[in-house]
């Protein structure tokens, strides 16, 4: 195996459109550039992104195509529960889930068409073939500074997995983060990596 | 030292326009394709002419009139963008060009913001002009300097197709020179190319003809078509633009010998197609949307008496609808190889909530169309448009969509038809501008009984917050004329003309009364600036909160769907969140006035 196949890492980010997903693939993205390593990822844009699902492919140490295949992701970053579960498909067998507990109710159950699952049932339905940690990203993101870091708190909680340095993942939050929030986002990060380290 | 930067595939492609030495871009906002002129209008140093223009057709004949200047234009837009603009670039194909002149049409395979699957590459082969089909964003980038130098040599027209993976997939990419020097305009008088008189059109249709075999040679030869010959494989593979890298990708995975024909070009590589059929068995054609390049493998292999079994689209090896990937490749090899698929594994039982796309807290489209339904009743009859309003399907009043504009003519084609139901079209105010204006005149003059609703949010919004001839500014924020929507249908001959706040419902209501009322076209214009552009702009309202004293749980607020609005099951209370932008509007509902500004 050479140096680029034993840095290849499938990462899947699902959510909800306006929760930065985006920003997360790009911090990623942007890290793995500076570290030499190809990139390539897949977003969501345009009208599905209007408070519907979304979802991220990135590939670290790709050449081909931006799409993972089915059962292909090492990881799946979720910053919303249901939104973990909607793309199992593209998780392999025995895959990590990483998932922020916080629902964001969709219009179909604020309306009052349907129910939202609740969340206890679906990290129990998770924990069946994967390996999951779970906590509460909204809240650490609040206990930072700021509800809007959320995105970086579980970039922070992935951080361990990547193929990427710390240091070089926090070069990239500073460069991508609004000037004035870069401490926030800082101490996002780290109260994110924190929780999946203990965990 | 190179340098590599990570960039969205739209992103690259307006690299790869700069890199070309473009002078002039026009298009119109369609997605994939609207970051490309988002891109450049933002660069601080711009050598070039750069417009958002009113529709496609339009924005392509700019470009063309660049390139009969003798400099590099380019025209970007969506794929059904292409259907608009397609009358001036049949005959384009024709006159050919002197500048380079690229049309970036981007695919939409899946439909994930679209309204069809069309294949921009039938276009090609329609017109008879040569298409780029990119495989990765770097390619992409790199294709276009190429693809200007190719119009150039050959004086026609390109396309330049790329599909939503590649416009929205992201990708490190290594970054070439920009020139500096460009060349100056020069219109040259060539009256028989740029007049296209029947005996010039005759003429001209001969050369194109005539050029088609030496484009197809010249391609062949391009970097972008590969042949890779394994000694002793039966099977060849054959992936084209995207789907390369898909099978690509499964082949090395899987370590399957398979010889292997990269297509990034039309007219197809025939050359290179002919030399993988006489060593295989068996082909695999991998491609995006419609089966162009399979049909081309079947045409060849026919003309040369080859009986090697070509599988694809047509026998049912890969799906004809839909978006491809690397699993769509799997399963075709599978079926190739006569192998069982896997059955699915079981997934959860978890029943998970819908979470379709929804207009967003405050947006005045939902107020809108709130108070159309509350006039115009149930049973009237709801034409409509593209753009975000056409989530409003969830408030009832949205009955058709057909393409940009088509909601005043389908209005009026219903009332002619003999419907008795009043009806009520919606239209965005950018779309009104692209096509629906047409539409409104003929609605006018032919005296068409309905009202029609221009849904004036002052921007672009679902491409992305782009500029129309409505707001007062360019792409690149210069002021600029600022249209008046109310002038223009009057000036057009509409007799009912109301411009109304949607957010106040006693007044957009009683315009809509009117407007129904009136014998002949009725226009109402609910003016309220989108509040993701609003916000941006700095306009800050104050949220509004529910007593829950007041508050008799009956749902009222609820069925608005604004999704700010929650319910409590516990406390049989309506519940306002966080991402309340204060436009009021439920507490005009709420007839118990339980719906309140929140106290400073």
């Amino acid at each position: 195996m050479n140096q680029a196949e034993q840095k290849k890492f499938d990462l899947l980010i699902t959510g909800v459109g306006g929760q930065g997903a985006i920003l997360a693939s790009d911090i990623i993205g942007k890290a793995a550039v500076v570290a030499g390593l190809p990139i390539r990822a897949a977003e969501t844009h345009g009208m599905a992104q209007r408070g519907g699902s979304v979802v991220n492919h990135i590939r670290v140490g790709e050449t081909y195509g931006s799409m993972i295949p089915k059962k292909g992701a090492d990881l799946m970053l979720a910053l919303e529960p249901m939104e973990a579960v909607r793309y199992l498909d593209f998780l392999k067998d025995g895959g990590v889930i990483i998932v922020n507990t916080q629902p964001v109710l969709p219009v179909t159950v604020t309306s009052g068409q349907v129910k939202y699952p609740e969340v206890r049932d679906i990290l129990d339905a998770l924990s069946e073939k994967y390996i999951v940690k779970a906590f509460n990203a909204d809240e650490l993101a609040f206990e930072a500074g700021s509800r809007l870091a959320m995105n970086v708190v579980m970039v922070g909680a992935v951080s361990g997995y990547l193929p990427i340095s710390k240091e070089t993942l926090l070069e990239s939050v500073k460069a991508l983060v609004p000037q004035k929030t870069i401490e926030v986002n800082l101490r996002a990060f780290e109260a994110g990596r924190q929780k999946v380290e203990e965990s | 030292m190179t340098m590599r930067e990570y960039m969205l595939g739209n992103v690259a492609i307006a690299r790869g326009l700069l890199e070309g030495g473009v002078q002039v871009i026009a298009g119109y906002p369609g997605t994939p394709s609207s970051e490309i002129i988002d891109t450049l209008a933002c660069r601080e140093a711009r050598d070039y002419h750069i417009e958002w223009s009113v529709n496609e057709k339009v924005a392509m004949e700019v470009a063309v009139g660049a390139a009969w200047a003798g400099v590099r234009s380019v025209v970007t837009m969506k794929h059904v963008g292409l259907n608009v603009a397609a009358d001036p670039f049949m005959t384009l194909a024709y006159a050919g060009t002197k500048g380079g002149l690229i049309a970036i049409v981007a695919d939409d395979p899946s439909c994930h913001s679209s309204q069809n699957e069309q294949d921009t590459r039938r276009y090609a082969r329609f017109a008879l002009v040569p298409c780029f089909d990119p495989s990765t964003p770097q390619e992409a980038k790199d294709m276009l300097p190429y693809a200007f130098e190719f119009s150039e040599k050959f004086e026609v027209p390109v396309i330049f197709r790329p599909t939503t993976r590649i416009s929205h997939g992201k990708s490190d990419i290594e970054l070439g020179e920009i020139p500096v020097e460009k060349p100056a305009p020069h219109f040259e008088k060539l009256l028989d190319r740029w007049v296209m008189l029947p005996k010039n059109a005759r003429s001209r249709h001969t050369h194109l003809l005539s050029i088609q075999q030496p484009i197809e040679d010249a391609l062949a030869e391009s970097p972008w078509n590969s042949l890779e010959l394994k000694p002793d494989a039966k099977l060849g593979v054959i992936g084209a633009g995207i789907a390369a890298v898909y099978a690509k990708e499964a082949l090395v995975e899987l370590g399957i010998e398979a010889s292997f024909l990269k297509i990034g070009t039309y007219p197809v590589p025939g050359r290179l197609i002919l030399e993988l059929l006489e060593t295989v068995d068996a082909v695999l054609v991998f491609e995006e949307l419609e089966p162009v390049v399979e049909e081309q493998v079947r045409m060849i292999a026919q003309e040369a008496g080859l009986a090697v079994s070509v599988l694809g689209k047509a026998n049912g090896f890969v799906p004809r609808e839909g978006e491809l990937d690397v699993s769509a490749f799997l399963e075709a090899l599978k079926k190739t190889f006569d192998l069982e698929s896997e059955p699915e594994s079981p997934g959860t039982e978890l029943e998970l909530a819908p979470r379709p796309p929804a207009l967003c807290a405050g947006c005045s489209h939902r107020a809108t169309f709130y108070s159309m339904k509350k006039v115009f009743g149930k049973d009237a009859i709801y034409p409509s448009d593209i753009g975000c309003y056409t989530l409003g399907i969830q408030s009832g009043t949205v009955e058709t969509t057909l393409c940009m504009g088509s909601s005043i003519s389908i209005g009026s084609g219903l009332y002619h038809a003999g419907e008795k139901r009043p009806i009520c079209c919606s239209i965005g105010d950018s779309t009104f501008f692209h096509t629906g204006m047409n539409s409104l005149l003929n609605a006018i003059v032919n005296k068409a009984n309905i009202t029609v609703t221009i849904l004036d949010n002052r921007i672009t919004a679902m491409t992305g917050h782009q500029p129309n001839p409505g707001v007062g500014f360019t792409v690149t924020g210069e002021p600029t004329v600022q249209v008046s929507l109310a002038e223009l249908c009057k000036a057009m001959g509409a007799g009912f003309v109301s411009v109304v706040d949607p957010y106040r419902l006693e007044e957009i209501q009683e315009a809509f009364k009117a407007a129904k009322e009136f014998e002949g076209t009725a226009v109402v214009i609910a003016r309220q600036p989108c509040v993701i552009s609003g916000k941006r702009a700095g306009i800050r309202r104050v949220p509004y909160i529910v007593d829950p004293e007041k508050c008799e749980g009956c749902k009222q607020c609820i069925k608005f769907g604004c999704p700010a609005i929650e319910f409590d099951e516990e406390n049989k209370c309506a519940v306002i969140t966080a991402l309340c932008s204060g436009c009021g509007v439920c507490a005009q509902i709420c007839k118990f006035e339980a719906i309140q500004e929140v106290k400073r």
